[in-house]
């Protein structure tokens, strides 16, 4: 595979340094601006090295960060799911419905859900050939609903291991965090070191190439789809633990977004056939300390969305703008 | 699937079908939403007394005004094969500035909303077209500056302006012609012109063809990127529409309007046989698209009993239900 795959592209624009250069920008802008952001808070920012201010950062990263580790799979497939913040809502209206049976029940309920969901997606997306886009929108639309009609209010949960999963620590880790960084590690493994993870890139390359070869390109599909509702579902429940409460019409709203762009910041191109993990944390965590930055510094909500724009533009543009727009 | 239709040309996209069963099917797949717009509408006739009166058929289509004037935009956009997240964020914006306009006279209520509303589609058309950056990150990054820009004129959405009494901008949407609103007359007109501009023009041949292969299309020498612009342009201004349409008819610029209004407009395109991948599309399906997304709806809302939740999961399901239906058939076609 090696050889056939690393013929050089044919030198008809001799522009190598420059080429280069944008690659590496692209490749590693976003540790970049995130260790860039760090350094300006530092700074300017009051009491920001602080252990509690950046384990509620920690904290605060957790729902996106999952969600975006699932997306990143998704995008690395050529597809899009609009369905993870629906599929939150929807787990986080389970567990107070279930939480009747204990905690483990309902967590399990949540995570199924969250997995059939997925399922289904998946079997449209690859065997009835819909647009991702379609597919995961159908199942959003149709999914806040479901969530509303399960949920109706916001419902508090008082359920003790719950609540102690939200808020507990180990070491002064949170579990949330914990949690997080496991299924971050897991997520890696998937993709670098296992079948599965080439398969899924093989695909998202070139899905016909993949088909023809004789790769499971549906069952690749679907596992895909199915992991990353499995991982929206989880962010839900740690969401509600947290917050000890689970409101189906806030709760993971707009969430499909902020994954999409932490994804498509870290470097992972929205046509597929890469993935990278470490620069879709690190494009969660640049998110997250954006929005956190214009906090800490009372900037009000509206310039705060109208720079968060600007910057994933700016942010966009850097990673693929320039390749295309010097073509 | 099997191997074979892998392999196998896809001829019923482009000439005539083979057989009556693939004709059939074809018809059946472009039309889909009509189908279930008449079924769904007759069994609703026949179900509840008061679906077919005067006054209820008036109300949808009052009710359908602003997602259709919004969802004819996004047409468009989607059949250059591009997408438009931020026409809800727009649409809201636009009823705003229309509610605070009208203080100032009916023509700055009209003039002012479209004027911002149209540069914030030039902005994002601009961007994709010459930036080549994707239109879903570009337009998602103007969802949010366009909540920004209206959260910031409402005092971090805690005032809502009220259009004067008397103001004639009331008059766009609350007055009627023929028994039926204005704004109502204004869509119907809007999508003649809509159709005439896809279906007879160089403008709509190019949008078309641009989304059905945009290599080709560039190297035939068709002027890709100011269609594309144009498109985001015309996308802005109908949202913007849409909200000044809105706020004549509610008399007061609503902040929290419009929310996941792209994914319906989307989701109306979608129904009424437009294909996401862009090239190829009508008009005239997104407004079945819509009506239908309406009539559920509206439906629902007859049933009484039936949370209005249950709107969502039924749009949604009908929407996965009619995709479903569209790949089937363009199957049966194939064969």
């Amino acid at each position: 595979m090696t050889d056939l795959a690393t013929t050089p592209p044919p030198p008809t624009r001799a522009q190598p340094v420059r080429r280069v250069d944008s690659d590496w920008v692209r490749r590693n802008g976003v540790y970049v601006a995130l260790a860039l952001l760090v350094a300006v808070n530092v700074v300017i920012t009051d009491n920001f090295v602080d252990a509690g201010t950046l384990r509620l950062q920690l904290i605060q990263v957790v729902p996106v960060l999952i969600v975006a580790l699932g997306m990143a799979l998704v995008i690395g497939t050529e597809g899009i799911d609009l369905s993870v913040g629906a599929v939150m809502a929807l787990a986080a209206a389970i567990i107070p419905l279930y939480v009747g049976y204990g905690a483990s029940v309902a967590i399990l309920v949540a995570l199924l859900a969250g997995a059939a969901s997925g399922t289904l997606a998946g079997t449209l997306v690859a065997r009835v050939g819909v647009q991702p886009i379609v597919a995961t929108l159908g199942i959003m639309v149709a999914g806040r609903g479901v969530a509303n009609l399960m949920g109706g209010e916001i419902k508090t949960i008082r359920e003790p291991s719950i609540v102690s999963l939200g808020t507990g620590s180990v070491l002064g880790i949170p579990y949330v965090v914990l949690i997080a960084a496991v299924v971050a590690v897991v997520v890696w493994f998937l993709v670098r070191r296992s079948t599965y993870g080439r398969q899924l890139v093989a695909i998202g390359g070139n899905a016909r190439a993949a088909e023809l070869a004789g790769l499971p390109v549906k069952r690749v599909l679907t596992t895909t789809y199915l992991v990353c509702g499995l991982l929206a579902a989880l962010a839900g429940v740690l969401l509600a633990a947290r917050s000890q409460a689970s409101d189906p019409t806030k709760v993971g709203l707009l969430i499909e977004l902020s994954a999409i762009t932490a994804v498509v910041i870290g470097g992972t191109p929205l046509s597929g056939g890469q993935v990278r993990i470490v620069g879709t944390i690190a494009g969660a965590l640049l998110m997250q300390l954006i929005t956190a930055t214009l906090i800490f510094h009372n900037i009000p909500d509206s310039t705060a969305q109208m720079v968060q724009a600007v910057i994933v533009i700016a942010a966009v543009y850097v990673q693929i703008g320039r390749r295309k727009a010097g073509s | 699937m099997t191997a074979g239709t892998i392999a196998e040309p896809a001829p019923g996209t482009a000439g005539t079908p083979r057989s009556t069963r693939a004709r059939i099917a074809r018809l059946v797949q472009r039309q889909g939403a009509l189908v279930i717009l008449v079924l769904a509408a007759l069994s609703a006739t026949a179900a509840f007394d008061s679906f077919g009166t005067q006054r209820n058929v008036t109300s949808i289509a009052v009710q359908v005004s602003f997602l259709a004037v919004v969802a004819l935009g996004m047409t468009f956009v989607i059949l250059t094969g591009g997408i438009d997240l931020s026409v809800g964020s727009v649409f809201a914006l636009g009823g705003v500035l229309a509610a605070w306009g009208s203080q100032h006279g009916a023509l700055v209520a009209l003039l002012l909303p479209l004027a911002v509303c149209g540069a914030i589609g030039l902005v994002q058309g601009l961007i994709i077209a010459r930036g080549g950056l994707p239109p879903f990150i570009v337009t998602l990054a103007g969802l949010l500056f366009a909540r920004g820009l209206l959260l910031a004129l409402t005092d971090e959405g805690s005032t809502t302006y009220k259009v004067p009494a008397g103001s004639a901008f009331r008059e766009l949407a609350q007055g009627k012609l023929l028994g039926v609103n204005h704004s109502v007359w204004v869509v119907v007109v809007l999508f003649a012109v809509g159709g005439l501009v896809l279906h007879r023009t160089s403008y709509g041949s190019t949008v078309l063809a641009i989304g059905g292969q945009e290599d080709a299309a560039d190297l035939m020498g068709l002027p890709v990127a100011r269609t594309k612009i144009v498109a985001y342009v015309m996308s802005g201004l109908l949202a913007g529409l849409g909200g000044i349409l809105i706020a004549s008819y509610t008399s007061s610029g609503v902040t929290i309007l419009g929310a996941g209004m792209e994914l319906e407009a989307i989701a109306a395109v979608v129904l009424g046989g437009t294909l996401l991948t862009g090239g190829a599309g009508t008009v005239l399906g997104t407004l079945v698209g819509v009506l239908l997304l309406q009539v559920i709806k509206n439906v629902i809302n007859q049933v009484g009993s039936l949370d209005s939740n249950w709107q969502a999961v039924v749009s949604g399901s009908i929407l996965l239900l009619v995709v479903t239906l569209q790949r089937y058939l363009a199957r049966v076609e194939r064969r």
